[in-house]
């Protein structure tokens, strides 16, 4: 892509001037987060989408879409994420936030525009072009875009610059899943279930909203630094101070490493994501508990949406830590406590504790949000910050792989275990299990991480613009 | 070539970098609030 213009949207023209307050860096953030963050509140639409001919969703018609039809627009999605994410991120180091976050507006809000005619036409090979295919290229850049400015902003406190913005991608879900519900019932008399105007109506408000990102954001001259900042003159192996490229980055075995660290940590996360409904109602049912003191439905929905939470709490809280502790300890801790907590539910589960089950879960799914928001300050402390973007956004095809292996495990465990006439939490036994080690493998990757060696350093200064071709 | 400060963008005055900064924070807090309100209501179901 040409980008020799000196418009708005170059680079050189978002540079800060002296006296800019950095604290106007991370709503910029997160006004892009917020908003591609809807993806993972896409199951909203699940239940509408496939009963659009026979508008009743608990008797669809035979030309109704199937529920593994639908699915696949998301997991389209999450692929695109991981690919653009790895495809663009040279670019969008070279061109700057501010133009990356427009395309990623105009990708995700014209996604859901172009998904919207796909939904009018019942066609769903155009709804899996514009939700998933457009709209995952617009959350791909949208996710890197703010990465790297911030941790320039902040290199005194990486984790909570990027605990801050991947936040707001916990958090999109929690807005887009009651405005798609509301919007939804509007609708419902103007259209099939609502939702062909609810793509449109969300489009445009996304667009709208990610525009504050877009012509706010500023990055900060070569030379800035906070005020009264000094780096850390101790030396800490695993912290560089100098740069390594994306190209020259994924030579390395660190990458690889971390690729695997957050695969295991996202496969494992999916595996307590996908579950936690019916593990819960089948777990802690009328016929385990008691008559009316099973967890029903609308409980479990509850306990879905307390998980979100501390998804999203844990994306700050967890990456923040990692200022003081360190990546490399705090991933130790996820993946150490991680394993413990795995094995435990199921022992919690068939002994009926449900509030220790719960506790559990929560701290599970803190700790794989903050694998999330933790993941590109350790890139920053091994790669430099360069091109950390870049090398962040190849980082995250391990995101699009565990979408992908995740479910697939998940589904095929369980239902072996329930063919096996195994039921509540005996049915996702090995689930658990298999994650437990999944972390265990995770936990070892961690374990080997040592230094960059310094033959892939860049020699002599280096240049955004000079950043990719 | 190395890009320099920006002569020609908006500078923040000092005086208004505090208010720019809290209104940045509100456009992004309040939907977030909305959000996890709405978020925490649905968890309460659980504790019923």
């Amino acid at each position: 892509m040409a980008d020799n213009s000196s418009g708005l949207l170059d680079r050189s023209r978002t540079i800060a001037p002296a006296g800019y307050n950095r604290w106007l860096v991370p709503p910029a953030a997160l006004a892009i987060h917020l908003a591609i963050g809807q993806a993972y509140a896409f199951s909203v639409f699940n239940k509408p989408l496939g009963s659009l001919i026979s508008g009743d969703p608990a008797h669809p018609a035979a030309t109704d879409w199937t529920p593994g039809q639908i699915g696949w627009t998301f997991s389209i999605a999450i692929v695109l994420l991981g690919l653009s994410a790895a495809v663009f991120g040279k670019w969008l180091e070279r061109v700057g936030p501010r133009k990356a976050m427009l395309a990623a507006a105009l990708c995700f809000g014209g996604g859901f525009l172009i998904g919207s005619y796909g939904i009018h036409l019942h066609n769903i090979w155009l709804l899996y072009f514009g939700y998933g295919f457009i709209g995952g290229i617009g959350l791909g850049i949208g996710y890197i875009s703010p990465v790297s400015t911030l941790i320039k902003w902040f290199p005194d406190r990486k984790g909570v610059a990027t605990g801050m913005a991947i936040m707001g991608f916990g958090g999109g879900a929690m807005i887009g899943s009651p405005l798609a519900a509301n919007l939804m019932t509007h609708f419902k008399g103007s259209a099939p279930q609502g939702v062909a105007p609810t793509f449109i109506v969300m489009g445009i408000i996304y667009l709208l909203f990610m525009q504050w990102g877009v012509w706010t954001i500023r990055v900060p001259a070569d030379d800035w630094k906070p005020a009264g900042y000094v780096p850390s003159q101790e030396h800490d192996a695993l912290i560089t101070t100098a740069n390594v490229s994306a190209d020259n980055a994924i030579k390395t075995h660190q990458f690889w490493l971390l690729w695997v660290v957050l695969l295991c940590n996202v496969t494992a996360g999916i595996g307590v994501l996908e579950t936690a409904s019916p593990l819960i109602q089948e777990t802690f049912s009328d016929a385990a508990m008691g008559v009316g003191k099973g967890v029903t439905a609308a409980a479990a929905a509850g306990f879905v949406g307390l998980l979100s939470l501390f998804n999203l709490l844990g994306r700050f809280f967890w990456s923040s830590a990692s200022d003081k502790i360190g990546r490399k300890p705090i991933y130790l801790i996820y993946f150490g406590l991680g394993v413990i907590l795995y094995a435990l539910i199921p022992t919690l589960g068939h002994n009926l504790q449900l509030t220790l089950f719960v506790i559990v879960a929560c701290l599970i799914i803190s700790m794989y949000g903050g694998g999330f928001s933790t993941a590109p300050a350790y890139l920053s402390d091994l790669f430099g910050k360069y091109q950390v973007g870049a090398i962040h956004g190849r980082l995250l095809t391990a995101w699009s792989t565990a979408g992908v292996l995740g479910p697939l495990i998940v589904h095929s465990l369980s239902e072996g275990r329930k063919a096996a006439g195994f039921t509540g939490a005996a049915a996702y036994q090995t689930v658990f299990y298999t994650m437990a080690g999944l972390l265990a493998v995770g936990f070892l990757a961690d374990l080997a991480v040592t230094a960059v060696n310094e033959k892939y350093y860049e020699k002599g200064p280096v240049t955004p613009e000079a950043g990719g071709h | 070539m190395t890009p320099k400060p920006n002569a020609t963008a908006p500078a923040v005055a000092e005086g208004s970098a505090g208010g720019s900064t809290a209104l940045a924070w509100l456009y992004v807090g309040v939907p977030l609030l909305w959000g996890v309100s709405q978020t925490f209501i649905k968890a309460l179901a659980l504790f019923k």
